[in-house]
């Protein structure tokens, strides 16, 4: 049995949750097992918002808080910076020869951090995503989407023909998270004339994303779990 | 009371209600719930629990919903609006709050509809004086509580200590391990609940978050089946308002009183309301196979719970195995009714039962402890509170700690 925990740390409306459920609906149509929940406080944005996806070769029952995660990305600089999570530092519990993929565009990590990081053999990726998400997908919104690209570009968890497939579902019909999530998917709805197009520009967004990180990876050591 | 049902061929008495094999509005077959569950494909699906309930409210024939928001039913509460508009509830509307919608829910049963809300929390404390009534009114109204923290500090997480509140109510009160449970308990809860010999309130529980905001894979029957209606002419008694004997609440004001009278009825009612939820077991376990489920119950060590604990259990079990630690588990289904007798049965081989449960209280240690000889073999933990996630490996050391043996240190945490 093998299975791989990735923790997300991002602001409320960034799509942490969305991100989670994505990884989680894809390795589902890749066929894996798989587990996502959210945890949040009370919905507000820019809030910390943490969500997990569980994914293994046999049926998962683990749930809630992801204590001991193999793979966790940050979604955003404050996470870190203003230490805007529920777990302290951003990367407890991290499993050895773990990966951490922070959106970023400077070196956030302290001596110390990188020091225990190294220690635990984890690689660490910083990957612009908020750029690239305005680049690719025209709005910061697809932020989320530019990291679960990159998630699964190293990874190789899910692959991107069953991410597409995520986001038809998600984005495709009528879906009610919550009264949050319902508000932002009529934002990012109206920024474009078209469904088409915004699930366009996500999936560009992703590919994106996956190639940049797949570059990153080829020159990397990684000894990460495979499902 | 106790007495053992055989499994095997038995099933819930099959419906004959007027309108079975005819089609709703919708274009739905009213169905037998036998059929639904055992003889209709199934089919996978990957959801929410929230949305699970939405699936299950498709095709329940309820007649009236009464939503107010608190986390986390909200969602549960906003998609059985959508249902309403698309036209597969009757009646739907918002309360004042949870104590106006549980009274509203009252009155909606009283006139005869199958009647569904969902609430958490803080807001299954503010609506408690409801239950017991719907109880005593026997009106099987089915609740849908999504568990989270009702204590200050306040927390929007799950805790399960509002079920240990809902335990003396008269209500069947059965809890969902995941969302797949949820869905099957949120169907055959209505027609346990609604057979005449039962006629309780039914108050379906499952941990918020970790079954409704997490995304799982559900086997679905077909939407163009839903369950046979509430049918009001099986209720055992007559519709109870102020003025019908037999109980004429306010009239009568013999049943208000303290003499032997007042007593006499209070007692006899109440009692009457307990062993009617006792008798749902006979069409509670068939439905369900079973109050509980076992594995491996011929082990030493046994873990026994109910909800998300089982699901964490089961992780935990997986991680001793393969210390070479052998370890049971018994998940409890239906907390009213207590599976007394079949967990006497599952447990009498256990030299160490361990209770792993999201509250302060220990509420289901505590009843397991009362009905079973030699108590001291149940450990009343781990417990986590607060709507605390209980990571599996906190199970494992928790075992390993209360049986001597050593805990490694783990990970980097703290």
């Amino acid at each position: 049995m093998s299975r791989m925990n990735i923790r997300i740390s991002g602001l409320g409306g960034q799509g942490a949750v969305t991100a989670a459920h994505l990884l989680a609906m894809a390795a589902n149509k890749d066929g894996k097992f798989s587990i996502s929940n959210p945890f949040f406080g009370a919905e507000k944005r820019g809030a910390p918002a943490e969500s997990y996806a569980r994914i293994g070769t046999e049926r998962i029952y683990d749930r809630g808080e992801l204590v001991f995660p193999d793979v966790i990305m940050v979604f955003h600089p404050q996470v870190i910076t203003m230490q805007k999570s529920y777990t302290a530092p951003f990367y407890s519990g991290i499993k050895e020869n773990g990966l951490v993929i922070i959106n970023t565009s400077a070196d956030l990590l302290s001596d110390e951090d990188r020091k225990t990081l190294d220690d635990l053999n984890v690689a660490v990726f910083n990957h612009d995503a908020t750029k690239l998400a305005l680049e690719i997908g025209k709005t910061e919104l697809s932020t989320n989407m530019a990291m679960i690209g990159a998630c699964a570009g190293i990874t190789n968890i899910v692959t991107l023909k069953s991410l597409d497939g995520a986001i038809q579902d998600r984005f495709g019909k009528r879906y009610v998270a919550s009264g949050g999530t319902a508000t932002l998917d009529e934002a990012i709805k109206k920024k474009y004339a078209k469904k088409e197009m915004l699930l366009k520009a996500n999936n560009d967004t992703i590919i994106e994303g996956h190639k940049i990180a797949t570059e990153w990876a080829k020159t990397q050591n990684l000894q990460l779990v495979e499902v | 009371m106790n007495k053992q049902v055989e499994l095997k061929n038995r099933k819930i008495i099959a419906s004959q209600h007027v309108k079975l094999g005819q089609k709703n509005k919708m274009g739905q077959t009213y169905t037998d719930v036998n059929d639904i569950f055992y003889k209709a494909k199934q089919t996978a699906n990957f959801m929410t629990g929230s949305e699970v309930i939405r699936a299950a409210i498709k095709v329940a024939s309820v007649g009236t919903s009464v939503a107010y928001p608190i986390t986390p039913q909200s969602e549960a509460a906003a998609l059985i609006g959508e249902l309403y508009a698309e036209g597969y509830v009757d009646e739907y509307f918002r309360g004042e709050s949870e104590f106006a919608v549980m009274g509203q829910c009252a009155g909606s049963a009283f006139g005869g509809h199958r009647v569904f809300t969902t609430t958490a929390g803080p807001g299954t404390l503010r609506a408690m004086e409801n239950f017991p009534m719907w109880a005593g009114s026997r009106l099987p109204i089915q609740v849908c509580v999504t568990c989270r923290g009702i204590n200050s500090p306040l927390s929007i997480q799950p805790d399960t200590l509002e079920m240990h509140y809902l335990l003396e109510t008269g209500m069947l009160v059965w809890h969902a391990e995941t969302a797949q449970d949820l869905f099957d308990y949120i169907l055959k809860g209505f027609i346990v609940a609604e057979q005449p010999d039962v006629h309780v309130p039914i108050a379906v529980c499952c941990d918020g978050f970790f079954v409704t905001h997490t995304k799982d894979t559900v086997d679905l029957p077909p939407e163009d089946l839903c369950l046979t209606p509430y049918d009001p002419y099986r209720n055992p008694q007559p519709v109870m308002d102020m003025e019908t004997a037999p109980i004429r609440m306010m009239r009568d004001p013999f049943v208000m009183k303290s003499n032997y009278i007042s007593y006499a009825t209070h007692a006899s009612w109440q009692q009457e309301v307990k062993a009617a939820v006792e008798r749902s077991r006979k069409h509670t376990i068939p439905l369900l196979d079973g109050l509980i489920d076992e594995e491996n119950t011929d082990r030493e060590i046994l873990i026994v719970g109910s909800g998300t604990a089982v699901s964490q259990s089961r992780e935990a079990i997986r991680l001793l195995e393969a210390e070479g630690i052998k370890v049971g588990l018994v998940k409890i289904k239906t907390i009213r009714p207590f599976p007394y007798e079949e967990i006497r049965r599952a447990t009498k081989n256990a030299k160490h039962i361990f209770v792993p449960e999201f509250n302060v209280a220990g509420w289901l240690a505590r009843e397991i402890k009362a009905n079973i000889p030699d108590n001291e073999r149940v450990y009343v933990g781990p417990h986590v509170a607060g709507g605390m996630t209980m990571p599996s490996e906190v199970i494992v050391e928790e075992i390993k700690k209360h049986l001597g043996m050593e805990v490694a240190a783990r990970g980097t945490l703290g």
